[in-house]
């Protein structure tokens, strides 16, 4: 933080001021939610503007069930498991990728889904499966790994489909009228992919604002400023506070590759539930490379953790301390929801640096 | 999982299939890392780009760049980027050392 943040403090300041009421804004990527405990943001903004925290974790909103079936491959002789790295602590009901990975099982951390592919192409015998999680920002390359692979005619690499669209998630929080979000802070490098545009539906359909917004804390405050200034003035406004990188129609290509590979399905969240064509499944040619068909599994539906309210906070319902099992049965050490293993969930963000940030 | 982290084109590889080619490599800071570039219709040698997950998302102007890279620093992000899919993947950490050959 530095001077030149304070005139924009005075923005946010005003615009509380001139509401009637609280103004509550969802930052809905989960690297904001850490970014905005780590630079100070939190703690330089007034009261009567509370940060709540959404949906956009990719590990958080990543269901047990697809995570046992993740374990369950991994314990295969035949599989070799090949996962970012903020997967593999997760606990599934039983275990985790980390516990099984202790007990020898392959399990492979990766940057890049291309990594999964050389991993493949370096083990003839076995079947590499990738675990396919995340939103616009990773989806992209998992397409154009899997077109790799169909070009190159891999036969021993597959995919275990969670990629999730941000928007639908999105809309199901507004329809659902619980959480009295008054603006979206939309994640940058989720909508470097996606485009301004896309979120226009959003805020015409449900009349919030809504501002696509960097990571650094200058620009974590301009959006937090336009938000709230929108939401004082009751304009339902789709503006872009990143447009260093972020263009109103988004990366072409990266969407283009999303339409070649996958079409939307219906899909389950941890917490929210089945959401409607906000999951990615792969598309015709394609579906030979989906881990499910390949290798007869089946993910099953719900299962949370007993007494995790993961759910509630990734809905913004709840702040983190507020679940009984926080600081307390669940640390980042010995976690019990997703919210607490994942380096950018709410809950380890709350842990680690304390509410009032 | 969605934090890209800025770096700037030192080598592009052409001769990757068409699609998904090019490659090249991106300098983070000191740390050069393997990347596609097909998602950066145009990219040329010395432009900053968003790296992620293995591949750079975005251009970006030098300014924003750097800003970025200050408040990663500062906020002791770098230092854990290994935990982002757009952080790790590093091919070599010194500055100045040879590149890795054109395949």
């Amino acid at each position: 933080m530095n001077e030149a943040c304070k005139p924009l403090v005075d923005r946010i300041n005003a615009a509380v001021d001139s509401s009637d009421g609280r103004i509550a804004i969802m930052e809905v990527c989960g690297t904001h939610t850490v970014s905005l405990f780590r630079s100070g943001v939190r703690s330089v903004l007034p009261r009567g503007l509370k940060m709540v925290s959404g949906p956009g974790c990719p590990v958080c909103v990543t269901t047990q069930g697809y995570l046992d079936v993740a374990c369950g491959l991994a314990g295969r002789e035949d599989v070799i498991v090949a996962t970012y790295g903020d997967m593999v602590r997760v606990p599934g009901t039983d275990t985790s990728l980390a516990r099984q990975k202790a007990l020898g099982a392959r399990v492979e951390v990766v940057y890049s889904a291309r990594e999964a592919l050389k991993i493949a192409a370096a083990n003839p015998t076995s079947e590499t499966v990738f675990l396919a999680v995340g939103f616009e920002t990773t989806s992209p390359a998992t397409a154009a790994t899997v077109m790799e692979a169909d070009r190159a005619g891999v036969t021993n690499f597959s995919i275990l489909g969670g990629h999730k669209y941000v928007i639908p998630a999105l809309e199901a929080l507004c329809s659902n009228g619980r959480t009295g979000i008054s603006g979206f802070m939309l994640p940058g490098h989720v909508s470097a992919i996606l485009g301004t545009e896309a979120y226009r539906p959003v805020v015409e359909r449900f009349g919030v604002p809504c501002v696509v917004t960097g990571f650094e804390p200058r620009g974590m405050l301009e959006g937090i400023a336009r938000v709230a200034e929108y939401v004082a003035r009751g304009e339902a406004r789709l503006d872009n506070a990143y447009p260093a990188v972020v263009r109103s129609s988004g990366n072409e290509t990266a969407l283009a590759w999303l339409a070649e590979v996958f079409v939307p399905c219906d899909e389950e969240w941890r917490a929210l539930g089945m959401i409607e064509k906000s999951g990615l499944a792969l598309r015709g040619e394609y579906r030979r490379f989906d881990a499910r068909e390949k290798l007869g599994v089946q993910i099953v539906p719900g299962g949370e953790p007993e007494g995790c309210r993961c759910g509630e906070v990734i809905q913004g319902l709840i702040d983190p301390p507020e679940c009984g099992l926080f600081g307390a049965g669940c640390t980042p050490e010995g976690p019990v929801g997703p919210c607490m293993v994942s380096s950018e969930g709410a809950c380890a963000a709350w842990h680690k640096y304390g509410g009032a940030g | 999982m969605c934090l890209a982290v800025p770096g700037r084109v030192i080598e592009i590889d052409d001769s990757a299939p068409p699609g998904l080619g090019p490659v090249g490599v991106v300098d983070l800071q000191g740390s050069r890392v393997e990347a596609s570039l097909a998602m950066i219709p145009g990219v040329a040698l010395g432009d900053w780009v968003l790296l992620h997950a293995g591949f750079a998302i975005s251009r970006l102007d030098e300014a924003e760049a750097r800003e970025t890279w200050e408040y990663l620093r500062d906020a002791d992000v770098a230092g854990c980027v290994g935990e982002f899919p757009g952080g790790a993947g590093v091919i070599e950490k010194e500055q100045g050392a040879p590149r890795r050959g054109q395949s």
